[in-house]
């Protein structure tokens, strides 16, 4: 009797969990929600978390990647963005989340080749074992997240697209996450809090 | 009278509306494959169909491992159910520049039987909802539709997967 009421406990147990974990994996952040810190290696070996970063107000997590053409075609407005926003506070975080077993270009070792070929000037972390994107709830690269830094945690305050035109820098109408750190910058509250691109799926 | 006239006039317009033909912003050509390029606006008229026909509408490019995987089973469920009123209508999300480069070459060496268009409408925040709002813009994706009967998938899938979700749309 006793074996049985913990076979049934280790069953239900087993059940919720499953379903508690499905649920983080389908969802992600919501606006407003509490984004978790992480210790990602870094194209230079170190490993990188959130909180090294003493003196910023926030972060600009991209989840971007090596092969996909949407995320080629951002890397220049990334780096750019790197570039005006860190030495105000907000600093490009690049993470890569793709398994290079199922996508190959999508290699630590290419990651370092693309970086060096760019100048990347932010740091490209590589989501080894694919944990973080899931709770970032991504879906896609690229996928941005402005996270605000509070007494309270990171703070996600944009979820979505870099701009409005993927394959046009120059015919770019819209830049929503300028917009939304400028907001932050000036104590505002960010009124495009999300928006939807195409992109390449995440490959697990 | 006044009467008649007025449900004339409807008929009369519902039936000019209807067939408000949609003009492809650009027609791309190469060595005897066409391939018509529109905005989401023009796009919007294959999925608004009533003709009982079963639609699958694929979003791909090219360049999608994942896309390029799963086509063959398009392409194979299209010509199986080809007697059951069943069209695949492949949406190409290929950069502007590469539809002659790569797109059209692209057709022409798998063969594609299928009818494949081109979607030229970057600003894709403002229609990716109008597909599905639980669409998150990744590719592939697919629409199976009948009517006002819609099924969206944000995933790959195998040809087993594919007709079992066809055959959920044609048994109804």
């Amino acid at each position: 009797m006793k074996a049985l009421k913990i076979v049934l406990s280790v069953l239900v147990f087993g059940l919720v969990s499953a379903f508690t974990f499905n649920r983080v994996v389908t969802s992600g952040y919501e606006v407003g929600d509490k984004a978790t810190d992480f210790k990602l290696k870094n194209i230079d070996d170190k490993m990188v978390s959130l909180s090294d970063y003493k003196d910023v107000k926030g972060y600009i997590v991209i989840f971007t990647c090596n092969h996909c053409p949407f995320a080629i075609a951002y890397e220049d407005r990334i780096i750019a963005l790197d570039k005006k926003y860190k030495k105000l506070g907000y600093p490009v975080i690049a993470i890569n989340p793709n398994n290079p077993e199922v996508q190959e270009k999508d290699s630590f070792e290419l990651m370092k080749v693309r970086a060096k070929e760019k100048g990347f000037t932010f740091p490209y972390l590589f989501d080894e074992g694919q944990k973080i994107y899931p709770q970032y709830g991504a879906t896609k690269t690229p996928h941005v997240y402005v996270l605000k830094k509070t007494k309270e945690g990171n703070i996600v305050k944009y979820i979505g697209a870099i701009d409005d035109n993927h394959t046009d820098e120059t015919a770019v109408k819209v830049k929503y996450v300028e917009n939304a750190v400028d907001a932050l910058l000036k104590n505002k509250e960010v009124s495009v809090k999300m928006t939807k691109a195409i992109g390449c799926s995440i490959k697990a | 009278m006044k009467k008649l006239i007025f449900i004339v006039c409807l008929l009369v317009a519902t039936v000019i509306y209807s067939q408000k033909n949609v003009q492809p912003i650009k027609v791309y050509e190469l060595e005897g494959i066409t391939v018509s390029s529109y905005d989401f606006e023009g796009l919007e008229t294959f999925f608004k169909q009533k003709d009982d026909t079963i639609y699958i509408i694929n979003f791909w490019a090219t360049w999608c491992a994942p896309c390029i995987k799963e086509l063959p089973y398009f392409e194979g469920i299209g010509k199986k159910y080809k007697e059951k009123n069943v069209k695949i209508i492949l949406v190409s999300l290929d950069f502007p520049k590469k539809v002659e480069t790569s797109l059209l070459p692209f057709i022409k060496r798998k063969k594609l039987v299928s009818d494949v268009i081109h979607l030229n409408d970057p600003d894709a925040n403002s229609w990716i909802e109008k597909v599905n709002k639980g669409w998150s813009g990744a590719i592939p994706a697919t629409i199976i539709y009948k009517n006002d009967d819609a099924a969206f998938y944000e995933q790959s899938f195998t040809y087993e997967e594919l007709e079992k979700e066809l055959l959920k749309m044609l048994n109804k």
